[in-house]
Order: structure tokens, then C-alpha cells, then sequence
């Protein structure tokens, strides 16, 4: 609480995102909703930066604005998406919304209201030169090594299995070969014609 | 971490190059030379049998490397040198399948070799997130080769449902092993066991029946067995054959390290639970199995009732009762890849054998396979001699002593009544006439493998003590 300057970025970051996560749901065109997404993990990820879980925010922005939000706005923009029939229905789906979103909201303040804030102090302040990334590579190149490289390999498996599911080789598909068009010889491509002048006739 | 740790990993270590090297040099290799991608990959199997057997652990040894992550003990071991034997099996039955049916790929080395890794880590999982790992990779290598053969509707079908239904079981495992982790506060399966104050701890048992769940799903015991019967159904027999066999005993072990190593002090409740399972899956497996004329049907229901044999073992929590289960799965995979190598044997070029009627006469057309046929029925059904019959034996004399006489009666019971569908198949192979004359076409190694398969039921039966011994040896 000593320093205001955390509370004022806090709740700039806050009053951004909460717009954000607004827009996303209401404007019409799916690629401003999009965007929109990306300025929210983007906050998300300064309000865990003042958390001081580095390693959290730098991953947000690596992995989802950096990768989903990219492949999510490659699909909005190759697919054409008819606006119109999305939001079909949206009358008669906001009661069950709305009784989804109170629902939650109620469960949120019932587990607030009981436990309370006075029993959810703050965590002591990290040591200075701290560095959650640190301590995560330190962890899970030690302790977690053997699961880590298990990860890895059933990632590996996924990949595999996904092009194999998937990669059809086509015959008539025509692609470029690099290395046969480096070694292409003139006379392959141009052929010299001698063709006799002839004078050019006025009309 | 030491050289000592990466030694005991070894084979696992050796395992994921060797399936990285397949699935690599099957680019190299063009169309017709793909024999050399199987032959590296039976290759591999063989090193990877003697990498493991030439630091065996002894009996009652036990190493931990890694943290606790994993565990390296001799029951591992003798599952670990099962599973390169069956995959050697599997791999030399689905070549020629494969070939037959024009799927035949790099990938399903590569994704098989892959599902051989994650049996061996879950077979020596010492915690919770090796056990989740390990059977993730089993599962999703299960998943593409299910959906191989990618323009049969059938197979997607079965693939969707495989996965729809897996990833629910494992997020109920995930569910349970999550409730645990905060009960105990740790992730290692020996130290859960000294941690939680057992007697009458709520959360520990609420998480302990998702446990069940999960592993429940993974064997196939009834009520989670309704994928069982579509999956086989819809998979190309090769793939059959694979999912059948290699993972049940990874599933054996998952149960054990789970159940014993991880929740032994819950042992009365978790009793209970697969008393449950046990009785159902024998009830429905080998009832509905009668009902079936797709021989692929067929032995999914026969599954089921086998696994609930297995469970029947594990449930008295004792070393005797492990030892009896871990020789049924032993026993019961051998059987079930010969089942399904029959099966592929009668196969012809783009035509799955899957009817009973496709069994008609069998003993005219290839006297001696039908004999493979009849001595592996035999030994499914239980017939004496055989090393069904010692299997089912012993797992109903550890029922016995752990005091459940009415569920050994139950077992008994419905081994007659299992005995019925398998020996409609004797029936149906010597006393009908074929349908058809057409020749059986084969390559050798196929035949010679099979016939070793058949003939391991008789010579198993008759000297069982060895496998038994080695089995006892295991959990001493």
C-alpha cells in the first residue's frame, strides 16, 4: 500500500482490460474482436507483471498473442464468416447468459464473502534479483527432468500423428523444385530463331 | 542427477531414439524398401531387450531415479522385456496386414515404438505426473493409429469415440489425481502413502474413486467399457491387435503403482470398488459376447471379461493376488495377439476376416493353423493344460484366500459360461464345411511366429512354472 503509482497502473491496466474482454463480446466485426483479445492478455499480462510472476506474463504474450491469436486471426480472415448468422439467436440465448453470468458472479462473492480478504493476506515481498523464470527452469530441469522430456515427447507425438492424419501426397499437385531451376541450362529455356527480315509493309 | 540415474533410464532413453530414428529414416527410404523401416524397428525391440536385461533388477530390488519420478523395480522389468516380445509379435502380424490393406506407413512403426515408450514409463511411473504422462502417450499413439486408415468412416468413428470418451477418463484421473495432490501435498506415489492421515479421510477416498474410474476405463471394465466393443470394431486389425494386447499390461501396472504403491492404506475401500467392476465385467463380457457374430465384437467382450478376471487378482491387495494378476495379463495378452494374428492370418487383400462364418472350415483349408486357433480358444476358455486354465487358477485361489467364495463361484461360473463362445469357433473351424477353397497366402515369418504363439499356450501350460515363478518372484 506504500506505493500509490501500483495502484493507479493496477487499475489502468484493470479498466483496460475489462473494456477489452467487453468489446471482444460486442463489436461486430470478428477481426476488431480479435485485436480486442489481444489488448486484453496484453493487460492481463502487466497486471501479472505487477504480481511479479514474470514468467506468467512473458508467456501470455509469447504463446497467446504471439501464436493462438495469430493462427485465430488467420482463420477470421480465410474463412468468410457471416456476421449476421452469428449473432442469430442472441435474444433468445441471454436469459440462459445472463443466469450462466449471475450464477458465477453469486459463486465468486459466496467464496470472497466466506473466506475474506483478511484470510487471504498479502504473499511477503520477493527477495530482490528474484527471478520466477529462474526458479521454474531450475525446477523443471532438476526435479521435473524425466516428466519434462516426457512432455516433449508426447508433443512430439502429437505432431506426428496429426500429419499423418492429415498430409495427403497428390500426384497432380505441380510445386516448384528449387535445385532444378538453379541448374537450368539457356538452351532448355530459349530457343534462337533466325527468321529472314522482312521489310515492314505501309498501309 | 548422476550417470547412475540416466543408466537406470536406459532403455526408456534408448526406446524414444530408436523411434525418432524410425520415423526419420522411413523419409529416406522409398515405397518398396519399407521393410528396412520394420526391420530397424524389430532391430530396436531386440537391443532394447538386452539393454534392459543386462541390468535386470533382482528380486525385491527397488531404484528410484529422478526424484522419485521413476522407478526402476523387477516386476518393471519383466513387463518391460513382455512388452518388447509382444510388440516384436504385433510388428511382425500387422506387416503383413499393413501390406494387404495398403496402409502400409512409416508412421505406424514410429507411433507404435512411440506407445512402447509409453507403456515402459508408465510401467516404472513413480509418481502421479508419470503415470498421467505416460498413459497420455499410450493414448494419443492409440488415437492416430486407430484413425490409420483415414478414408474408412468406420475407423474415423471408432477414432472420435476412442478419443471423446479417453480424454474424459483421463480428465477424471487428472480430476482425482489433482484431489490427492491436495490431500498430500506431493506428486510421488510411496511418499502419498506415509503421508495421509488414512482412517476415514473423505477427500482421499472421493479422489481414490476417480482413480478407479480412470483406471477402470483404461482396462475396459464394465461400466466403462462402452468404447471397448466399437473401438475393435472400427479399427483396422492391425491396430486391433496392437491396442488389444501392449497397453493392458501397462494398464496392469498403472493399477498397481496407483493402487498399491500409491493408496495401499485405502486398500478395504478400494476392495470394494473393484469387486464391483470385476463382477459386472465378467457378467456382461462374457454374456453379451455369446450375442455377437463379429468375431471382432466377439473378443472386445472377451476382453472385458478377461480384465475382470485381472481385477479379481488384484483386489485382495496381496502379494499372492498381484503375482496371479500380473500372470493373467501376461497370459491373456499372448493370447489376445494370437487371436487377432489368426484373424489377420485369414485376412485377404482388402478384405477383413471378421465374421464367425469366415472361421467355417478352417481345419480343411490349413489343418495346422486351425489347431493355433483351437489352442488358443482353449486357452481362453480355460481348458486345462493349457496356460489359460493355470492363469484362471490362480487369480480364483487368491480370491479364495482373500475370503470371497461367492465371487471365485461367480468367476468359475461364467469361465463355463465364456467357454461357450470360444469353443463355437472350434466348432465352426472343424466340423463345417469352407465356404471357400481359396488358398491362405502368407509369408513365412508370419507363419513362423504364429505358430509359435499357438504352440506357447500348450508349452507355457505344461511347464507353468516358470512364468509363474517369475511373476511370484516380482512382488516378493
Amino acid at each position: 500500500m506504500s506505493l500509490p503509482i501500483i495502484e493507479i497502473v493496477f487499475y489502468l491496466f484493470s479498466a483496460v482490460l475489462c473494456f477489452a474482454a467487453f468489446s471482444v463480446v460486442t463489436v461486430r466485426n470478428p477481426v476488431y474482436a480479435a485485436l480486442f483479445l489481444v489488448l486484453a492478455f496484453f493487460s492481463s499480462a502487466a497486471i501479472w507483471m505487477l504480481l511479479e510472476a514474470e514468467f506468467l506474463a512473458i508467456t501470455l504474450v509469447l504463446v497467446y498473442v504471439g501464436a493462438v491469436m495469430v493462427l485465430f486471426l488467420f482463420v477470421v480472415m480465410m474463412l468468410d464468416i457471416n456476421v449476421d448468422r452469428l449473432k442469430e439467436g442472441f435474444a433468445r440465448y441471454l436469459p440462459v447468459g445472463i443466469l450462466v453470468a449471475v450464477a458465477m458472479a453469486a459463486e465468486l462473492f459466496i467464496v470472497i464473502w466466506t473466506r475474506g480478504f483478511a484470510k487471504m493476506p498479502r504473499p511477503e515481498p520477493l527477495p530482490d534479483g528474484y527471478s520466477s523464470t529462474k526458479a521454474l527452469g531450475e525446477v523443471i530441469y532438476t526435479q521435473y527432468l524425466y516428466p519434462f522430456e516426457i512432455a516433449a515427447i508426447v508433443l512430439l507425438v502429437a505432431i506426428v500423428a496429426a500429419i499423418m492424419l492429415t498430409l495427403r501426397r497428390r500426384p497432380e499437385t505441380r510445386y516448384q523444385d528449387p535445385a532444378k531451376q538453379v541448374q537450368v541450362k539457356r538452351d532448355e529455356r530459349i530457343r534462337m530463331v533466325s527468321m529472314p527480315a522482312v521489310k515492314r509493309e505501309e498501309s | 542427477m548422476s550417470m547412475m540415474e540416466l543408466k537406470l533410464a536406459f532403455p526408456e532413453i534408448f526406446v524414444a531414439t530408436m523411434a525418432c530414428v524410425v520415423l526419420v529414416a522411413d523419409l529416406y527410404v522409398s515405397e518398396r524398401r519399407r521393410g528396412l523401416v520394420h526391420f530397424l524397428a524389430i532391430l530396436g525391440l531386440i537391443f532394447a531387450s538386452i539393454i534392459t536385461g543386462s541390468h535386470m533388477a533382482a528380486e525385491g530390488e527397488r531404484a528410484v531415479a529422478f526424484h522419485g519420478t521413476f522407478v526402476r523395480d523387477m516386476m518393471g522389468d519383466v513387463l518391460k522385456q513382455l512388452s518388447y516380445l509382444l510388440l516384436g509379435i504385433i510388428l511382425v502380424y500387422s506387416k503383413h496386414y499393413l501390406r494387404e490393406f495398403k496402409l502400409y506407413r512409416g508412421e505406424f512403426y514410429a507411433l507404435c515404438l512411440f506407445a512402447l515408450l509409453g507403456v515402459m514409463v508408465l510401467i516404472s511411473a513413480g509418481s502421479m505426473l508419470t503415470v498421467y504422462l505416460g498413459l497420455e502417450l499410450i493414448s494419443l499413439s492409440s488415437y492416430a493409429l486407430v484413425a490409420l486408415n483415414r478414408d474408412n468412416t468406420r475407423s474415423a468413428e471408432a477414432a472420435m469415440k476412442y478419443f471423446v470418451l479417453g480424454s474424459l477418463a483421463s480428465g477424471l484421473l487428472l480430476y482425482g489425481m489433482s484431489m490427492l495432490y491436495g490431500v498430500t501435498g506431493t506428486l510421488e506415489l510411496t511418499e502419498i502413502a506415509n503421508r495421509v492421515p488414512w482412517t476415514d479421510n473423505l477427500l482421499a477416498t472421493f479422489a481414490l474413486v476417480f482413480i478407479v474410474i480412470g483406471i477402470g476405463f483404461k482396462l475396459g471394465a464394465v461400466p466403462f467399457h462402452m468404447w471397448v466393443p466399437d473401438v475393435y470394431h472400427g479399427a483396422p486389425a492391425a491396430v486391433t491387435l496392437l491396442i488389444s494386447s501392449l497397453p493392458k499390461l501397462a494398464a496392469f501396472a498403472m493399477a498397481y503403482r496407483l493402487l498399491e504403491n500409491g493408496m495401499g492404506p485405502l486398500q478395504e475401500h478400494w476392495e470394494s470398488m473393484l469387486i464391483i467392476l470385476s463382477a459386472l465385467s465378467l457378467i456382461i463380457g462374457n454374456l453379451v459376447a455369446i450375442a455377437q457374430t463379429n468375431i471382432k465384437r466377439m473378443l472386445a467382450y472377451s476382453t472385458i471379461s478377461h480384465m475382470g478376471f485381472m481385477l479379481l487378482g488384484m483386489l485382495a491387495g496381496d502379494a499372492q493376488g498381484y503375482a496371479a494378476a500380473m500372470h493373467y495379463a501376461i497370459v491373456y495378452t499372448l493370447m489376445s495377439a494370437g487371436a487377432f494374428g489368426v484373424l489377420i492370418f485369414l485376412s485377404k487383400a482388402g478384405v477383413e476376416a471378421e465374421n464367425l462364418d469366415d472361421f467355417k472350415g478352417l481345419n480343411q483349408r490349413s489343418p495346422w493353423f486351425a489347431f493355433v486357433m483351437l489352442m488358443l480358444m482353449a486357452s481362453m476358455a480355460g481348458v486345462p493344460v493349457f496356460i489359460g486354465f493355470f492363469a484362471k487358477l490362480l487369480v480364483i485361489q487368491a480370491v479364495i484366500n482373500a475370503g470371497h467364495i461367492w465371487l471365485a463361484i461367480l468367476a468359475v461360473i461364467f469361465s463355463v459360461v465364456g467357454a461357450y463362445y470360444y469353443l463355437r469357433i472350434v466348432k465352426l473351424m472343424y466340423f463345417d464345411d469352407a465356404e471357400t477353397d481359396q488358398a491362405i497366402n502368407v509369408p513365412m515369418d508370419f507363419r513362423a511366429v504364429l505358430s509359435l504363439n499357438g504352440a506357447s499356450m500348450l508349452v507355457l501350460g505344461i511347464f507353468s512354472n516358470a512364468l509363474i515363478a517369475l511373476c511370484v518372484a516380482s512382488f516378493s
